[in-house]
């Protein structure tokens, strides 16, 4: 299992377990998990609206891609921790990270 | 005004192959598309990638795909407005449809297919208080008339290649240009980061990095913003315009408002034809949900069929359709 803490826009915070091998993006977890999510454009990064503010995160978490920075860069709410939950695959590279919802909701 | 029997909003994948179903029941169509070009988010966004799930095509570019369907649909002569986005949409008394454009394009048709994929894209706006109160009274999220700006003050914030480029191109007409931006590197071009960099340094814009704009003051037109700092600092300066470029992000926009049943920013259909809860209305392809819904284009192609027999009713209330496969009949054009 892979432990995430998801805290919504209105602060409630939740553990979530994530089976591994799923192959999911942070974004599907989170549709799946009923949070309000838009993901517009479906998870190709290219609307920005699943944005998530990465509040603990271990070592392994990937780093930004140069599409992923350019398309953060659009936010005006964006701040060094920001990152699309659509670019960032659930597997043990997350574990024990803390994200906080920023998109926009539906 | 344009007469048309089918008006499609949106000439994206969906919207274009649309066009071919109605062209087989000899039905005309014009598409109209907030987007200066035909395609969609596949010209507008990604049209060098590849697309591996269009029956028949292994491996498709996005833009062929978009060539391709114009050519599908060639032999039925559709119409177009680009660049032009869809505001309003009044029943007539017989039960047809007038829409009309922002620039006020008329188009009268039986019926309406909204196939608007993400929606319009419009402009992102920052967390800026009192932003709305100053839209179009010093407040500009892009530059159509650069003459606007000439010999004014003018504030604009953002790190992209457009608050880059209009900065630069505005330092050379206006009285007084300054560019705020939260973090202290440009995501923009190389080269145009370094020219404002050059320019800043030359005294011919200001550059206040590490600060954003958190609110506007004004007596009927924008007179003054306030810019907080990375040290929670307040500077207010005089302003004539502020344009905010934070990019385009995907809206319902004016669909929002046209009375169709929507569940999270998507128009509800029933899925024996396509139709919305309101009478000839159809929503086709990533605009439209129902249950089992799968954002794929070629589950809008199979909803632009199913549409189009159904469109028939209202388009030839006298005729009675039989199907019929191209195989048999062939393509013959309007």
């Amino acid at each position: 299992m892979i432990n995430l803490t998801i805290i919504d826009r209105d602060g409630s915070r939740q553990d979530l377990e994530i089976p591994e091998g799923i192959n999911l993006s942070l974004m599907e977890v989170l549709k799946a998990s009923e949070y309000d999510i838009l993901a517009t454009c479906g998870g190709m990064g290219i609307c920005a609206t699943c944005h998530v503010e990465v509040l603990e995160a271990p070592e392994t978490l990937p780093p930004v891609n140069d599409t992923e920075l350019d398309m953060l860069d659009t936010l005006p709410e964006a701040g060094p921790n920001s990152r699309l939950s659509c670019q960032l695959r659930v597997n043990e590279t997350l574990e024990g990270a803390i994200f906080k919802i920023m998109g926009e909701s539906n | 005004m344009i007469t048309t029997d089918i008006c499609i909003i949106g000439a994206g994948p969906v919207g274009l192959f649309a066009v071919f179903e109605a062209g087989l029941l000899k039905m005309r169509c014009h598409l109209i598309d907030a987007l200066p070009q035909v395609g969609g988010q596949l010209s507008e966004i990604y049209p060098q990638k590849p697309i591996y799930d269009i029956p028949g095509f292994p491996a498709i570019n996005a833009q062929d795909l978009v060539n391709n369907l114009l050519d599908q649909i060639n032999p039925f002569h559709p119409t177009f407005t680009l660049g032009e986005r869809v505001e309003k949409l009044e029943r007539q008394e017989d039960g047809s449809y007038l829409v009309t454009s922002n620039e006020n394009t008329e188009i009268h048709c039986q019926v309406v297919v909204i196939a608007a994929g993400l929606g319009s894209f419009e402009p992102r706006k920052p967390a800026v208080e009192r932003l709305e109160d100053f839209e179009g009274k010093g407040v500009a999220y892009m530059v159509k008339n650069p003459e606007l700006f000439r010999d004014k003050r003018i504030v604009l914030a953002g790190g992209g290649d457009s608050a880059l480029d209009w900065t630069l191109f505005l330092s050379e007409i206006a009285k007084e240009v300054t560019l705020i931006h939260r973090g202290e590197t440009f995501r923009g071009a190389p080269d145009s980061a370094e020219k404002v960099f050059a320019k800043a340094e030359q005294g011919q814009i200001n550059l206040i990095l590490n600060a954003n704009v958190s609110a506007l003051n004004g007596n009927g037109h924008l007179k003054e913003i306030a810019v907080v700092q990375k040290d929670k600092s307040v500077t207010n300066l005089d302003v004539d315009y502020f344009i905010p470029l934070f990019g385009l992000t995907p809206k319902l926009g004016p669909i929002a408002d046209w009375n169709l049943a929507i569940d999270k920013s998507a128009i509800e259909v029933n899925t024996k034809d396509f139709m919305t809860n309101v009478e000839r209305i159809y929503a086709i392809g990533d605009i439209n949900t129902y249950p089992g819904k799968l954002k794929l284009i070629l589950c809008g192609f199979h909803e632009a069929a199913l549409m189009a027999q159904s469109a028939f009713k209202y388009v030839f209330p006298e005729q009675k359709l039989s199907f019929k496969y191209t195989t048999v009949n062939g393509i013959h054009a309007l």
